[in-house]
């Protein structure tokens, strides 16, 4: 690696903490109600918005009325999304007149967006319509993110409040996460990635007489307001069927770290929302060091195995065996490591490089990231309440050692927060493997593998792993646009997703019901060295108990078997 | 049943929000202020669209630099992006990546030994990868200067002045832009 490559690896996780710190300390007061720089602008929309849908600001709601409000919300998302796509043939902002999605991929699809995977079966530039792109795509780009600030804003009440009854009220949260977070970052990361050259644009694609004589056809559409919204909410889904490796979705090194800054900025942020919610700032900085922490080890090996090129390439003649197979130049290996690793990090699942033709050990990576339930930074919101679970978990060990209730947060922790966190935790894996399961011993399943060997195990995991884990990046070989791939991975998204927000609520609620214990001689602090390292030890524990007999059967069993000169 | 409609109404706000009014304001400004850019940086050579600042095209010709190999159907297709997602340990990689390193080597009369850019063996994750290493590039001048019997040394020159920089010199790679080293190649102005 040469010096520049460093100074990459290093400057993003800084320059990120550097952005992540105050914007961290600004969400924290939009989400308790207090007055900041943008209060002049959104205040006058937030209101008028409120007393047109008849909204009571200040109504304050129990887990259930919030659980039962999200999950309308998100079934009539789901229902709005499928129906758009079944009618794009007829409605406007459709100059390559594209017609109605076949019913498994637009159910598959809709899902996917809802839930904030943005697994994408489809190829973007051959199947959706710019208004389902804009009214569609984008929408839920912003109400998924959306959705999981407000449920890990809940969580967070549930750890201040005292002896109460309930957790916010949802339609604040989500308008607020809309107006003042999401739509400002989306607006600046637009105009930038503007002015590199992503298209924006309501034309028709266009045809060019190429140099050599031939003709080519240039999709083009209204990419960079999309573009900016699938980072920031860590949604991640293309706009194009290469993602973010299209030059017209990242077209310069600028807007490659520039995308990169933006998937992990606001899941950065959030451990630091949730220091200054609390009045506890060591508290947030100890739950980000836990994530930084994982995040630089897997970042480390990573850009090591990648580096380090194929072998059988080299062999065959190219400089330093050097793994540019689904690479872009501008990006270059170590810009596509970066991108890899973040977003499997958190749930984004966009890509700048074909994740199916990297190394066997960078795969493995990526599988671990996803696999642990994308609690390093992890998706808005749903990542720090990944974390928060296996801190419950971490708790209740160190509570069996000590032989004392265990306690977070100045909140004992029972036999319902227990349970909760276990399911947030395991409900993805069990689900992974069973589906995964059944994929690798029926025909339907294997008859979509585009690689052989034990690569073609790793594609049928990496799928599961991505839908469960609400990710959406893909071993992108696998063909997943079959009826089997896109009902199970659909089942998996919604399960995945909804294991997890639901849980957390129970967890907001029973919290928010207890009374805080102050601080004894023996409270386990869970914000020094000891608790950080214990909760880093827990995650890597579960995450490879669970999963390393398989991890050994795929991206292990390839790696040795292309050590000793064997390809499939 | 309450939350129902509520649920609508919300959703109906928002959408109209973050699915009309936002897409629309950053079309406007982008089209205000990068009007070219916004449209998709299309070049234009004689009144005639001939590429895409952005997009890289297939070039088979000796007097061209030729670029990445493209995993599209057909190749470096623009409608219909994306990579052959080959595994590293497929064989069907290693065969084609012999059989380019092979051709290439022909192509620009190199030693049976030589070790070639990767990128030139490789396919890139889009297929419409517009850029190649300047290493990449200056192997193939002295090829490119003999068909169109002109100096190595012109064609090296013109390689220089394309060769863009990492961004403040950390950010990226260097690299060259073939279609537009092809088309100053040609006597096309920027």
């Amino acid at each position: 690696m040469t010096l520049s490559d460093w100074l990459c690896l290093i400057l993003v996780p800084l320059i990120l903490t550097l952005l992540a710190i105050p914007l961290g300390e600004f969400m924290a007061s939009v989400f308790s109600g207090g007055k900041n720089y943008l209060t002049p602008f959104f205040l006058p929309v937030e209101r008028f918005l409120y007393r047109l849908l008849g909204v009571d600001e200040k109504e304050e709601m129990s887990w259930k009325s919030y659980a039962v409000a999200l999950l309308f919300f998100n079934a009539i998302g789901i229902a709005a999304l499928l129906f758009l796509q079944f009618i794009q043939g007829i409605l406007p902002l459709n100059p390559q007149k594209l017609g109605a999605v076949r019913w498994d991929t637009a159910l598959n699809t809709a899902v996917s967006f809802v839930t904030n995977t943005n697994w994408q079966s489809y190829s973007g530039e051959q199947t959706m319509s710019y208004l389902t792109q804009m009214l569609g795509l984008t929408v839920q780009n912003f109400l998924s993110a959306a959705t999981g600030i407000a449920v890990s804003i809940a969580v967070i009440r549930g750890f201040i409040r005292k002896n109460a009854g309930t957790i916010g009220n949802f339609w604040v949260d989500i308008t607020r996460s809309v107006l003042y977070v999401l739509l400002p970052l989306a607006f600046i990361w637009s105009v930038l990635l503007v002015s590199q050259g992503v298209v924006q644009t309501f034309s028709g694609y266009e045809t060019v007489q190429t140099l050599d004589g031939g003709k080519q056809i240039i999709a083009l559409g209204p990419v960079a307001s999309q573009e900016a919204i699938k980072e920031i909410g860590t949604n991640g889904g293309g706009f194009f069927n290469a993602n973010s490796a299209h030059p017209f979705e990242n077209p310069t090194p600028l807007t490659n770290y520039l995308e990169i800054l933006g998937l992990l900025l606001i899941p950065m942020a959030l451990p630091f929302a949730l220091g200054a919610m609390l009045k506890n700032r060591r508290q947030g900085i100890a739950i980000f060091a836990a994530m930084m922490i994982l995040y630089l080890a897997g970042l480390g090996v990573f850009a090591w195995v990648e580096t380090n090129g194929n072998p059988l390439l080299e062999k065959a003649g190219v400089a330093d065996g050097i793994n540019m197979e689904g690479k872009e130049v501008r990006s270059g290996v170590v810009g596509s490591v970066i991108f890899a690793h973040a977003t499997t990090v958190t749930s984004c699942g966009a890509v700048n490089s074909m994740h199916d033709s990297m190394m066997p050990l960078s795969g493995l990576i990526l599988l671990f990231n996803m696999t642990i339930g994308e609690v390093i930074f992890g998706g808005v919101g749903v990542g720090l309440i990944g974390l928060l679970s296996y801190a419950i978990l971490t708790m209740f060990l160190a509570g069996l050692m000590i032989g004392r209730t265990p306690e977070l947060i100045g909140k004992k922790l029972e036999l319902k927060e227990m349970i909760m966190s276990i399911v947030i935790i395991l409900s993805p894996a069990i689900l992974l493997l069973l589906l995964s399961g059944i994929a690798i011993s029926t025909r339907v399943g294997l008859s979509s593998l585009s690689n052989a060997g034990p690569h073609g195990l790793s594609q049928i995991i990496y799928a599961f792993a991505s839908a469960s884990g609400n990710n959406g990046s893909a071993f992108a070989g696998l063909n997943a646009n079959t009826i089997f791939f896109n009902l199970t991975t659909a089942l998996a998204m919604l399960v995945g997703r909804f294991s997890t927000i639901i849980p957390a609520l129970i967890i907001a609620g029973a919290l928010a019901q207890k009374k805080t214990v102050p601080p004894s001689i023996a409270t386990f602090p869970t914000t020094g060295f000891l608790f950080i390292a214990m909760l880093v030890g827990v995650i890597i524990i579960v995450g490879a108990l669970t999963f390393f007999p398989v991890f050994t059967l795929g991206p292990i069993l390839e790696h040795l078997l292309m050590a000793a000169g064997k390809t499939f | 049943m309450f939350q129902w409609k509520r649920s609508l109404l919300m959703f109906c706000g928002l959408s109209l929000i973050c699915g009309l009014i936002y897409p629309l304001i950053i079309t406007l400004t982008a089209n205000i202020f990068f009007p070219e850019k916004a449209k998709g940086s299309i070049i234009k050579s004689g009144g005639q669209a001939v590429g895409s600042y952005l997009i890289g095209q297939q070039f088979t010709s000796p007097r061209y630099f030729h670029g990445r190999p493209s995993a599209t159907d057909p190749v470096y297709d623009a409608g219909n992006s994306g990579g052959s997602n080959l595994a590293p340990s497929n064989a069907k990689l290693i065969a084609q990546a012999s059989g380019q390193v092979q051709s290439i080597r022909m192509e620009n009369d190199l030693t049976a030994g030589a070790a070639i850019p990767a990128e030139l063996v490789l396919a890139s994750a889009s297929g419409l990868d517009p850029h190649i290493s300047p290493a990449a590039a200056y192997m193939q001048a002295e090829r490119v200067a003999r068909e169109r019997s002109i100096e190595r040394s012109e064609v090296e020159k013109l390689i220089k002045d394309n060769t863009e920089e990492p961004f403040l010199w950390i950010w990226g790679k260097e690299r060259v832009n073939i279609l537009i080293l092809n088309l100053a190649l040609d006597g096309w102005k920027k």
